[in-house]
């Protein structure tokens, strides 16, 4: 269990639908203040569907999820906008703002919520883009950036107005290890200064591992395993193990389940 | 046999049941972008905007268009008018057959063709890039600050092009009627102005064009904003929206003729 200190989100016995087909099936998870947790687990075991509900774009069919003590799916849409301003999310892709530059996706959100003068805008944008080292991008526009630039502007704009919390939606997806290694460090570096707390959801385990307090394993809906770091690389259930080191074949099968092969083939009795 | 009429009955019903439930989406965006209008007016700049991309970068497109409807015009006429000793009609008949009809109807096809569907396949793509929901998890409405000035901007345009394309018209059948045949131009303007009613023609024009502009911005944001976030959903979203545009303009002309134009 994570240590017992205040949590600044928790999701409790949360189950979720779309339509018939069931996502996450009773699950119970703490953020606490301050720390970067990670929720790993294969594609499609409902990693996102989990940030989209602490970020309210959805409701829970069971159960409830708090942000800093509220539940979130009972904010009006005031509340859950005005709850959104001290949240920032990293996209997978970083889901920049085509039509502008670097510059004016990381001031978007000051200029909206904000009525500060445009010089100030321009110097807290600039400051944010000085801390993923993109200050002499600035005035690249982001089909001018490569892949890990384009994560990092979207960063400096995730950090823009100093979220309490910060979700990351595989934020390593994509990227050469280098720009991941930058990424990593970014999110620790970053969660740190700015006294935020973090989610990741990743399936990139190695990465992650470096960077993350504690760790939450979902397969198949539920939560299979939690731990720090070290408990997730020690871990002998077969399911994590596989997953943490990469091993072709274990829980999770090679072979999509099908026909028996000699039926497929035509030669005989075969096997799944 | 009675198997496939029963399916063939519950596939009908799903596609009745679908399109009331899209009508009823529609219904309910097209609300949402009326009542989030105040960012559209309080931050104007963000309408000028779309005023330039729907309206201004539509400009070549409507005015080329427009003059060669309008020398088309002038040719028929004439050929038809002088039959009856009347070929310095031309005018009159060029002017009302823009104003009261192709300057709205074929502006608005146009509009639909090159801004409707660049607002649909903009809107489809910021949605199939994340862009919409990046704006939502950043407590920003993507209807008020996305949909809504897109809305205005398509709205004032439209008829400012339709006056373009009208205007530009007149211009296409006076070279062909006046400078190439040689009809008289004091009689090709007078009898113009004479026919031609403010009230009748110009207004009715231009509230057809306003009603054009609602239909293809509405149906080309919802059409954006509906479509599924795939390279696929885009592209079928964007067909959708010309097909449906261009069927929507041709309806709503019949009826607001039939209201308008009663051989008063």
């Amino acid at each position: 269990m994570p240590p017992p200190v205040e949590n600044l989100v928790e999701v409790r016995d949360v189950d979720f639908s779309y339509d018939v087909r069931p996502v996450l099936k009773g699950i119970n998870m703490a953020v606490p203040r301050g720390k970067v947790v990670s929720i790993m687990g294969l594609s499609g075991c409902g990693k996102t569907t989990l940030l989209r509900l602490i970020g309210g774009s959805i409701k829970p069919s069971k159960g409830e999820v708090r942000v800093a003590g509220r539940v979130v799916h009972e904010l009006d849409q005031d509340e859950l906008y005005a709850m959104r301003r001290r949240m920032g999310m990293l996209f997978q892709f970083g889901a920049l703002f085509t039509d502008m530059s670097a510059l004016d996706n990381v001031a978007f959100q000051i200029r909206e919520h904000t009525e500060l003068p445009e010089s100030m805008v321009r110097d807290l944008a600039l400051m944010k883009l000085h801390a993923v080292g993109l200050r002499g991008a600035a005035h690249l526009m982001p089909a001018e950036l490569s892949g890990g630039m384009a994560r990092r502007v979207a960063l400096a704009r995730t950090i823009a107005l100093d979220p309490m919390l910060i979700m990351y939606d595989e934020p390593f997806t994509g990227l050469d290890p280098i720009a991941m290694g930058v990424i990593g460090d970014l999110i620790k570096k970053l969660n740190d200064v700015l006294g935020a707390t973090s989610i990741i959801v990743t399936h990139d385990v190695q990465e992650s591992l470096k960077i993350v307090d504690y760790v939450y394993f979902m397969s198949d809906g539920v939560v299979v395993t939690q731990g720090t770091s070290a408990d997730i690389r020690g871990s002998q259930a077969p399911f994590v193990h596989q997953f943490v080191w990469g091993e072709i074949d274990g829980p999770m099968p090679f072979h999509y389940p099908g026909t028996a092969t000699g039926a497929d083939f035509g030669v005989g009795a075969g096997h799944a | 046999m009675l198997e496939r009429i029963a399916a063939a009955l519950r596939r009908l019903g799903r596609q009745f049941i679908n399109a009331i439930w899209r009508l009823g989406y529609a219904s309910r965006f097209f609300l949402l972008v009326l009542l989030r209008s105040g960012t559209s007016f309080r931050r104007f700049r963000l309408v000028v905007k779309e005023i330039y991309f729907a309206g201004v970068l539509s400009l070549i497109i409507i005015s080329v268009s427009g003059l060669f409807v309008g020398m088309v015009l002038a040719l028929q006429g004439y050929e038809t008018l002088q039959k009856y000793g009347s070929a310095e009609a031309v005018g009159t008949l060029v002017a009302l057959s823009l104003t009261r009809e192709l300057g709205p109807v074929v502006s608005a096809l146009l509009f639909a063709s090159r801004a409707g569907s660049a607002m649909t396949a903009e809107i489809g793509l910021m949605k199939a890039t994340e862009q919409i929901s990046a704006m939502e998890m950043m407590a920003v409405d993507p209807i008020a600050r996305v949909i809504g000035p897109r809305f205005w901007g398509g709205l004032i345009s439209m008829p400012l092009l339709a006056a373009m394309f009208s205007a530009v018209g007149v211009f296409g059948g006076y070279l062909i009627a006046v400078v190439l045949i040689g009809v008289d131009e004091g009689a090709f303007w007078s009898q113009m102005q004479n026919a031609v009613d403010f009230r009748y023609d110009i207004v009715n024009g231009v509230i057809k064009s306003v009603v054009f502009g609602v239909a293809v911005t509405a149906i080309a944001l919802f059409e954006g904003y509906d479509a599924p976030p795939t390279a696929e959903g885009v592209s079928h979203a964007t067909t959708r929206t010309v097909v449906t545009s261009s069927l929507a303009i041709l309806g709503l002309d019949f009826v607001l003729t039939a209201f308008m134009f009663r051989g008063a």
